[in-house]
């Protein structure tokens, strides 16, 4: 076994899972909610994002144990991940999605 | 951790983890450039119908949901494989398989709901990107759900014990990746209109 294998720790337990899955369900009932209150029309966009960021990430590190991982998993998730990222952010400005281009 | 069938590469990783870790990060990019396309070309239709007027939030809600508690099943299938609990895993792994079924039989409901109420893959820039997107993530929920079923026909053969837990984390990546493909469809496509 090497360092890096050795590097891995063991994955977390049905108690962890069912947390994980009650915090997940109780941000989509709030993302649902805050959709339907116009009172949040204009940080709408913003704090679904925020909200959909926190489940991705909770999945991500618990459910497909990234968290636990090797830190190489990390890194070969990650970096794909930010460069879709950037080509959306991109492609977004030089069609003028953000209402500042053509 | 489960590492009882594992062939590790130089790096000390499994190798058909680190293989799979790969493809989850070239899905990463296929999926970044259909959600961009369709965020592109987000109100821009010329003709209806439009998001505001056909997305079912309620409906889709309830699917996105299921595919949630999908990806609970699914870890706890893991878990019960992993200490050889050969009735959960069975359990476990035929609940995953039932809730992805349960999210296409909706996302077959929306399709067909939406070529009635007049939007098609040609109608309109929406229609296009929209169809392309999601029906590029449900064809992957099949693709996952045929996966699980293969798991649990193993798992009756007997062939599914612990030394076999590496192809369920394995199966368990694409699903929960899935899930977290949809986790942004639903919060850019329905709920940010």
């Amino acid at each position: 076994m090497s360092a890096e294998h050795a590097s891995e720790r063991a994955h977390p337990g049905t108690g962890t899972y069912l947390a994980i899955a009650a915090v997940l369900f109780i941000i989509t009932l709030v993302e649902v909610g805050v959709f339907y209150v116009p009172a949040f029309k204009p940080v709408l966009a913003p704090v679904l994002l925020v909200l959909s960021g926190l489940k991705f990430a909770l999945v991500v590190m618990f459910y497909m144990h990234l968290k636990f991982d090797s830190p190489l998993f990390r890194l070969i998730f990650t970096l794909p991940l930010l460069l879709a990222l950037g080509v959306g952010i991109a492609l977004m400005f030089l069609f003028g999605a953000f209402g500042l281009g053509s | 951790m489960t590492h009882a069938a594992a062939h590790y590469t130089s790096t000390g990783l499994d190798n058909k983890k680190l293989a799979f870790w790969a493809f989850i990060g070239s899905e990463c990019l296929l999926f970044g450039s259909l959600i961009s396309t369709y965020l592109v070309y987000k109100g821009r239709s010329v003709v209806g119908p439009t998001t505001q007027e056909i997305l079912n939030i309620p409906v889709t809600s309830v699917s996105t949901f299921d595919l949630l508690m999908s990806s609970l099943a699914m870890v706890l299938a893991l878990a019960a494989v992993a200490k050889g609990d050969k009735l959960w895993a069975r359990f476990w792994l035929g609940a995953t398989a039932f809730l992805g079924l349960v999210f296409l039989g909706f996302q077959f409901y929306e399709f067909t709901s939406f070529v009635h109420e007049g939007l098609t893959l040609k109608t309109n820039l929406f229609g296009s990107t929209f169809f392309v997107l999601t029906g590029t993530h449900g064809a992957h929920v099949a693709v996952g759900v045929l996966w699980l079923l293969t798991l649990l026909v193993r798992s009756f053969q007997r062939k599914l014990g612990p030394e076999k837990a590496l192809n369920v984390e394995i199966a368990g990546l694409y699903w929960h990746f899935v899930d977290v493909v949809w986790i942004v469809i639903f919060t850019v496509v329905y709920l940010i209109q």
